[in-house]
């Protein structure tokens, strides 16, 4: 099979790698460049746990086709703490219990961030909103809500 | 939330220092940072994809398996049938000797449930065993199948397991489990009033959001190491041992970390298909359910039919009551003969009956095998009870806490299984419950305790 070179940043470092044509960028991010914290799910679009971010922009990269990505700049849940500083989504996420079984948790914390990136100091509803494309089946989602709002004040109090 | 420390005083200790103090998961900073390493995180040179060819029918004779084309398939390395599999007929709880072993690991000439596993491929890409999976051909002579409880039990229906030679599961009790306590005709014949209802619930998906899957390293050192997200480690280690015919010091299984399983993940049915894979081609092998296969293939919770039968005096007791429960376990056993016996263990419920019935069967149906999900064999059957709880105080114009409060079982009182009521404290919950839902019982329930001093 033909393979296609694709190069991007991937939280920050560059990333150049030989794919095969038809490649999701979730494959590729898993199988070749080696970053496991996107997660497959279910591999058509539905449960958002591959979910990550390219610039900017929250996406699936279960349906996103690696060949597509060149140039661009990624990030994963696996880039989030800087020197293993955990950052305040994450910090909040521990704090209020927000992860159970913790598949689902590295795509809630990219919705979560790029909600937070856009809109600092969200409503209940735009949080609902935010995560409605992301699956959960152990915490009944109250716990990450109240994770994301909880985020949220802790970015506030810090730029005041 | 309030604790109240009125309830069972003079035996209770209050020196609670771990109670209602949050302490941190060890495992959420891992979840947090993407680093908790699932089954699926772990990638392998020259690692083998495994898919299943399954079967379309529900029902069905195999004449002829011809897997030359999908074995010419570019990217293909092997294909397996049922003579590869050194036992290839087992059961999950032969290792507490219940049995007949009744399962095939892959289908030997016969098939039971649409889905069924017949033929798996081994192929370098997902891909290209997908694609050759297509390639088999299977023969079917498509057999008439049978999807519902009650006609699976009448005379004449059509056999779904030639290894129990019957379509239910034989308990040493017999056709089913039973309960007999005092004389439930009598109890009927003196009530006030009678209620009879039948209660059904469909199959239930666990639908974790990380499908059923392994993966298998052969070792230099003649070992395999098998990681998956199996909720039954050892279950699954002495299961593989016997489909195997491998000592268990050959296997290594690595798990714990389970991206949702909720009973879902405690059958055997992907990591010995994958530990052969591994043996034959000496390459690791990764086997993951697709969704489809997680939404389709994979146990669900059984379909149940609760028949309740109650016997009601107009003060509130209730002095009889005949269960007749059906867990439909679909073409094989896995965990339902024990689902169907916890149901037996659980009815009457929460209640002091004096004349109690209950009969529980695990019956085999061309549906796909149930298994285990959270209190399988007692949820739905709780759903049964209560709605019928709340029927029968209806039924005589009774406050429906109130009635359940006159015949919850107490400390001491004996229990139709013969057991002694210890530590109920279900009085004391639904004086609670009345408090917290603003629903208010007479003060003489309030003033109820489970708790008797000596008994």
């Amino acid at each position: 099979m033909a393979k296609v070179p694709v190069q991007f940043t991937l939280n920050g470092s560059e990333k150049a790698e030989f794919i095969d044509s038809g490649t999701t960028l979730l494959n590729a991010l898993r199988d070749k460049v080696g970053d496991t914290s996107p997660k497959g799910g279910c591999h058509q679009g539905t449960c958002g746990a591959c979910s990550v971010i390219i610039d900017g922009e929250l996406r699936l990269s279960c349906l996103t086709l690696a060949e597509t990505c060149n140039g661009t700049a990624i990030t994963t849940t696996s880039g989030l703490a800087e020197g293993g500083v955990l950052q305040p989504l994450q910090r909040a996420f521990l704090d209020t219990f927000a992860t159970q079984c913790g598949f689902c948790t590295p795509g809630m914390i990219m919705a979560a961030k790029v909600l937070l990136d856009h809109t600092p100091n969200p409503s209940r509803d735009e949080v609902v909103e935010a995560l409605s494309g992301n699956i959960c089946r152990c915490t009944g989602y109250e716990p990450i809500i109240q994770a994301v709002l909880t985020a949220a004040r802790a970015n506030s109090q810090n730029a005041a | 939330m309030e604790l109240r420390k009125n309830y069972f005083a003079d035996v209770r200790k209050d020196d609670l220092h771990e109670v209602g103090q949050p302490r941190p998961r060890s495992d959420s900073p891992g979840h947090v940072t993407g680093k908790t390493a699932f089954f699926a995180d772990r990638n392998f040179p020259g690692m083998l994809h495994l898919k299943m060819v399954r079967s379309p029918h529900h029902h069905a004779r195999i004449r002829s398996i011809d897997t030359s084309e999908a074995e010419k398939h570019p990217g293909v390395v092997k294909v397996l049938t049922a003579k590869d599999v050194p036992h290839n007929v087992y059961t999950i709880l032969i290792l507490i000797q219940i049995g007949p072993e009744d399962e095939t690991v892959l289908a030997d000439g016969k098939v039971r449930w649409k889905g069924e596993a017949v033929v798996a491929v081994l192929a370098e890409t997902e891909r290209a065993a997908q694609e050759a999976a297509a390639k088999v051909k299977v023969d079917y002579e498509v057999l008439p199948a049978v999807f519902d409880m009650e006609e699976a039990l009448k005379p004449g229906a059509p056999l779904v397991n030639e290894y129990h030679g019957r379509n239910y599961y034989l308990y040493d009790s017999g056709e089913c489990r039973k309960v007999r306590f005092g004389d439930v005709e009598a109890g009927f014949a003196g009530a006030d009033h009678i209620l009879e209802q039948s209660y059904q619930s469909s199959p239930i998906e666990h639908a974790p959001t990380e499908t059923t899957g392994c993966v298998v390293v052969p070792e230099g050192n003649d070992r395999f190491t098998c990681y998956t997200n199996t909720q039954a480690m050892f279950f699954t280690l002495d299961n593989a041992s016997i489909i195997l015919q491998m000592p268990g010091s050959k296997l290594h299984f690595v798990g714990g970390t389970v991206g949702g399983g909720f009973g879902g993940k405690v059958d055997v049915i992907v990591e010995p298909i994958a530990i052969l894979g591994a043996k034959l081609t000496g390459r690791p092998v990764s086997f993951i359910y697709s969704r489809e296969e997680e939404m389709q293939i994979s146990s669900p919770r059984a379909a149940e039919k609760v028949v309740i039968k109650d016997g009601v005096m107009k003060d509130g007791r209730i002095i009889a009551r005949k269960v007749t429960g059906y867990t439909d376990a679909g073409a094989y056993s896995r965990h339902s003969p024990y689902g169907a016996q916890k149901g037996a263990g659980h009815y009457p419920g929460p209640y002091t009956i004096p004349n109690v019935w209950i009969d529980t069967y695990c019956v085999y149906t061309n549906r796909t095998p149930s298994s285990a999900m959270r209190g399988f064999g007692v949820t739905i059957g709780d759903f049964a009870l209560e709605v019928q709880m709340d029927r029968l105080a209806r039924l005589i114009g009774m406050d429906p806490l109130e009635f359940r409060f006159i015949n919850a079982y107490r400390d001491g009182d004996m229990k139709a299984h013969r057991q002694p009521t210890e530590g109920a404290a279900l009085i004391e919950c639904m004086q609670e419950a009345s408090r917290a839902a603003n629903w208010p019982v007479a003060e003489k329930y309030m003033a109820m305790s489970s708790y008797v001093k000596g008994a």
